[in-house]
């Protein structure tokens, strides 16, 4: 990106949408168990992840970000495929902790062993639960992600 | 300090209330009673539950006025039966004790719901992990499990990872991607 | 439509269809993943059907599979905003099967550090309660203080939300050096943030719009719905498992039991209010009578030597290995250890057939029983009041569905 005299910016059209999309990434208030404390610990007064532009939506509709924030079981899963499948593209998954990642420490039969198995995921935060700066990392992981991300050449594809 | 304990335990079963009023009043449904740790516990006949508890709450020596938990155990590995466990406690004269109902398989418990509201989600617990069914209980359904669930979890012949491991929530769905791969 | 009144003649009633309306289980203001079944009559609440087991975790399963010390670490996330107090019940129950007392030292600080725990737990109680009722700022107010609690466990054990800090005969180690300062100063500035807590909600007016009156539920229902803790104080029944059944050392504290009057959402939350104060109360009283000594209870074929003289005696670590493969194993019998959760009563049934696994372990658990009282509560009130029903019965999902 190159700034002149006259105000007029150079960039290409990818360069513009990916840093429109990853400066302002709003997650969903989506908490399932433990790691959502830790999720509301980061949204809060120390943390305070409002300074990455990231900014709690209640809602699915407005949200770029999903945060699978703990257990997830199998009376849930269709509940949070039905909430992945009402956010507008384009949308990322986070997940968070390790029973998000992979089933964690409960290996029973009520709990979905990992959420990749019901929802793609971008990011996976590991830790029992992560703290509020793994889970800042992680986003800003996601936005180095979506930085590389090539949205004009995407939708080229996705028309054919 | 275990031998202390034990002496404690002897002692408790000459205890007044909780122990002799209990068996003078309902001689034969009490078959038997253990003390462990300093724990009262009373082996009930089942058809009598609800007139032991109905005693137990309104007796004015005795006033159970709490019901903190309805347990429901599969004992198969030691004998053959189930157990439902009541753990009580009176509010105003603060002493706790235990009922227990020994049961065979497919055999149903009366409902104490009547007697105690809280009974209600307990014993729909009860049913929905061990399957008990509790007679005259309002509203028995699954409480944790979804409703078309099947097996109930807590019992010794159910896996620790489950009948339907492969059980894919969102339906056939996602198989149709996989195959596309 | 007979059924339509003409609303000009009778405009005190306007019949309307009764319709029922999910709520859940994901909504931000249902603290975790509920599911609520609402039938409506307009806005008037007709009952309430909650669906739980959202979060369903089968924990009792795993504890049948797991030895006895094993299992620590997953009651940790029972109660997620409070583990301390998870853990030590837990720990407690054991204790009392197989029959073993811990030093005092270990006792004082099992109270110290479950006192903390109330503190978070109802910081993070009365701050969501204030968020869903449209006070945003007492949530960031509550996470302030919160941090600073999270960073005194941090100290202790490592962790900010799952602590496995207690450990069967004792606690996992000593006070770390700086810890007494640093809980004191906490101590002592803790009770001017509750008054600035008061400041913002207790006499705000929609706050007590909110709250007084709402979901009311007298003294004999509380009781026979099972509610326990500041829920039941809040009726007027005066019933804390730390006064009433004093475990480890509360019986040598002064501090007081909150009570309401009402039973209304306003008297729940000024109990959890008054007893964040009376648990810094305890923690200050706590700190001045800790005495010196062992941490933990000096029983071999319990629990394992200290971390010191593993690394460099041959015998220890031989010792260590054995108890933490094989296990110890417990006397056969069945016991039930509840102690005084900031929620409620939180009980642990573990029977025993003698082996070094547990043969059930039930766990009962405050939010569970309290969440029944909803319908009874929430009955003809708007449906906006259900919001402020459930965060004053304050259920953590993680217990609830186990």
């Amino acid at each position: 990106m190159g700034v002149t005299e006259g105000n007029v910016l150079f960039t290409t059209v990818d360069n513009i949408v990916n840093w429109g999309r990853r400066s302002a990434l709003w997650p969903m208030t989506f908490g399932l168990a433990c790691c959502a404390i830790e999720m509301i610990a980061a949204g809060c007064s120390r943390y305070d992840t409002d300074r990455f532009g990231i900014v709690f939506r209640p809602s699915p509709r407005q949200s770029d970000v999903m945060i699978v924030a703990g257990t997830m079981t199998k009376k849930m899963a269709p509940a949070v495929k039905r909430l992945y499948d009402q956010m507008p593209e384009p949308k990322w998954v986070i997940a968070m902790g390790g029973c998000a990642s992979a089933g964690g420490p409960f290996n029973t039969y009520s709990v979905v062993q990992g959420t990749d198995l019901v929802v793609p995921v971008d990011v996976y935060i590991p830790g029992c639960p992560p703290r509020p700066e793994a889970l800042m990392y992680g986003f800003l992981q996601l936005q180095e992600k979506i930085r590389r991300e090539m949205p004009s050449v995407l939708s080229k594809f996705l028309k054919s | 300090m275990v031998d202390k304990d034990t002496e404690k335990d002897k002692a408790l079963l000459e205890h007044p209330v909780l122990v002799q009023k209990i068996r003078s009043r309902f001689g034969k449904a009490i078959i038997e009673t253990t003390i462990f740790r300093g724990e009262i516990t009373h082996l009930v006949e089942k058809d009598d539950i609800i007139d032991i508890c109905n005693f137990l709450k309104y007796d004015l020596d005795l006033q159970f006025n709490f019901l903190s938990d309805v347990v429901g155990v599969d004992c198969r590995p030691l004998n053959s039966s189930f157990e439902v466990l009541y753990h009580l406690y009176s509010i105003p004269r603060k002493h706790r004790l235990r009922l227990k109902v020994r049961i065979k398989e497919n055999e149903n418990v009366p409902s104490v719901t009547s007697v105690w509201s809280s009974a209600d989600w307990a014993e729909r617990e009860a049913y929905d992990m061990v399957g008990i069914v509790f007679e005259g209980h309002p509203n028995l359904k699954r409480i944790y499990m979804p409703l078309d669930w099947e097996g109930y979890p807590l019992r010794r012949d159910y896996p620790l990872v489950g009948y339907k491991d492969q059980y894919n929530p969102c339906g056939v769905e996602k198989n149709n991607k996989q195959s596309k791969k | 439509m007979s059924e339509v009144m003409d609303i000009t003649t009778n405009n005190s009633e306007i019949t309307t269809r009764e319709i029922s309306l999910n709520m859940g289980p994901q909504h931000p203001s249902t603290h975790g993943v509920m599911h609520l079944v609402l039938h409506l009559q307009g806005e008037k609440i007709l009952r309430v059907e909650p669906d739980i087991g959202y979060l369903h975790r089968g924990m009792e399963k795993i504890a049948e599979n797991l030895l006895y010390w094993q299992f620590v670490p997953y009651t940790d996330r029972l109660d997620y905003l409070s583990s301390m107090t998870n853990n030590l019940a837990y720990v407690m129950a054991v204790e009392k099967l197989l029959g073993i007392a811990i030093p005092e030292r270990a006792k004082y600080i099992r109270v110290i550090v479950s006192e903390l725990s109330r503190i978070s737990s109802h910081l993070l109680a009365v701050g969501a309660w204030g968020l869903d009722l449209g006070a945003i700022t007492m949530v960031l107010y509550a996470f302030r203080e919160r941090e600073m609690v999270m960073d005194l466990f941090e100290m202790l054990c490592g962790a900010r939300l799952t602590y496995n800090y207690m450990r069967i005969g004792g606690v996992r180690g000593d006070l770390p050096p700086g810890f007494k300062e640093k809980c004191a100063d906490f101590v002592r500035i803790f009770p001017k943030r509750v008054d600035e807590y008061e400041q913002l909600l207790t006499g705000n007016r929609i706050w007590l719009q909110r709250n007084k009156g709402i979901g009311v539920i007298s003294a004999r229902d509380a009781a026979d719905l099972g509610l326990t803790g500041p829920s039941l104080r809040g009726s007027g029944v005066k019933w804390d498992i730390r006064k009433d059944e004093p475990y480890l050392v509360y019986d040598r504290f002064d501090f007081n039991v909150p009570v309401g009057k009402n039973g209304d959402c306003f008297d729940r939350y000024m109990c959890r209010v008054e007893e964040m104060r009376q648990a810094a109360r305890i923690i200050l009283q706590a700190m001045q009578q800790i005495p010196d000594g062992p941490v933990n209870a000096d029983i071999p074929e319990i629990v394992p030597p200290p971390r010191e003289n593993m690394n460099t005696n041959m015998e220890a670590l031989i010792h260590h290995f054995k108890i933490v493969s094989n296990g110890f194993n417990a006397p056969k019998g069945e016991v039930y250890s509840s102690i005084e959760a900031p929620k409620g009563e939180l009980g642990f049934y573990i029977m025993s057939d003698g082996s070094e696994k547990p043969f059930r372990v039930k766990i009962r658990a405050p939010s569970f029983v309290a969440l029944q009282s909803i319908d009874p509560m929430s009955r003809g009130a708007y449906f906006a009041d259900v919001v402020a029903v459930i965060s004053s019965l304050d259920p953590v999902f993680g217990e609830v569905d186990k």
